[in-house]
């Protein structure tokens, strides 16, 4: 009988710790580690790849810098609106996305306009009205097609080719942009396991203590 | 002697009927499994896996009324492509459906398939039925 109870306190404690055990994502991109001398010790730190510098304009005609965006994890991703293919596909199930954190303050989405001459900030307007967003959610940028074009590369995805019958070829990608502008994970939007995932992964990014921390 | 006639007769005309039956029903099937797999890959992106569709962006197949009135048009918009404003559940649309170079039969297919699924109830549209269509498209 002492046995048993003895047996059952050590599984109660194990749990308790598994309980504890913080869950994290990933942190995805190149690294580099720099040696640097502190205080007389040498203290070698990792840093990551982030999100670079950027400008654009979203619907509502104001301008959006990474700048912006501090302060949030923010979700990405690159269409445009006379997409026959993968777009609508994509953005029903960002739809899910918006809808899950709509009342949450610090999770945004931007979604890139990679044909910008035809996506005017009217047009992007009138789709997102269409499309159903409001508010300062989910916005949807336009800029210099080639600015649009190197930030595709930075977080990861492909860049965009033109094609003659889809007129634009992209990846459906949607990825996973942490306080610090690293990459914490990529997700195929195309896939609505993918984005159950997702939606998951930013409650797990979220509750991690750099997030909660950082302002 | 009469009886066994009479009854005879009676089995071979519900057996007769009945296999007229199963051959529409065949007929329906064949369109309809044909159907789904042309929906699956040339309309499922846009209009999605349950005739959905997306906000007031691209519009639903969900709609059985708007299906039945425009029965007759539905070859002509899958063939030629569809432009310009449509009012449908309730909300207008204004996008473009491109046009796409089925044959008759697949049209035929892949209509009996939609115009029979996500709540609608229309039978089978023929390949016949798609053909006098077309020859009336604006």
């Amino acid at each position: 009988m002492k046995k048993l109870i003895g047996a059952a306190v050590i599984i109660l404690l194990w749990n308790a710790c598994k309980f504890n055990e913080q869950k994290t994502l990933p942190i995805a991109g190149n690294r580099d580690a720099v040696t640097e001398t502190v205080d007389g010790k040498t203290v070698t730190d990792t840093v990551y790849q982030t999100i670079p510098a950027f400008k654009f304009v979203n619907q509502y005609g104001d301008s959006i810098t990474n700048k912006t965006l501090d302060g949030n994890i923010y979700v990405a991703d690159f269409f445009f609106t006379t997409c026959p293919s993968i777009c609508p596909i994509m953005h029903r199930n960002m739809l899910t996305v918006y809808n899950a954190f709509k009342d949450v303050a610090d999770v945004k989405i931007i979604s890139h306009t990679i044909d910008p001459q035809h996506d005017s900030v009217a047009v992007l307007k009138k789709y997102a009205d269409k499309l159903g967003i409001a508010g300062s959610k989910w916005w949807l940028l336009q800029g210099k097609k080639e600015d649009t074009y190197k930030l595709a590369a930075s977080y990861l995805v492909s860049s965009p080719q033109v094609d003659a019958k889809e007129k634009y070829v992209h990846d459906g990608y949607f990825i996973l942009i942490d306080k610090q502008k690293r990459i914490r994970g990529q997700y195929d939007g195309t896939v609505p396991e993918q984005v159950t995932k997702l939606i998951e992964d930013i409650k797990t990014l979220k509750a991690e203590p750099d997030q909660t921390t950082a302002k | 002697m009469k009886l066994k006639v009479i009854s005879g007769i009676c089995l071979l005309l519900a057996i007769f009927l009945y296999s007229c039956q199963s051959e529409d029903e065949l007929e329906f099937s064949r369109y309809y499994s044909a159907g789904n797999v042309i929906y699956q890959s040339k309309c499922m992106n846009c209009h999605g896996k349950n005739g959905e569709g997306l906000s007031a962006l691209i519009p639903p197949l969900t709609d059985s009324v708007y299906l039945k009135v425009h029965k007759d048009s539905l070859s002509c918009f899958i063939k030629y492509g569809l432009k310009g404003k449509i009012t449908l559940a309730n909300k207008t649309f204004e996008g473009e459906m491109p046009a796409n170079d089925f044959a008759p039969i697949e049209i035929a297919e892949v209509l009996t398939y939609v115009t029979n699924s996500f709540g609608n109830k229309m039978g089978t549209i023929t390949s016949q039925h798609v053909g006098d269509d077309l020859q009336k498209c604006k």
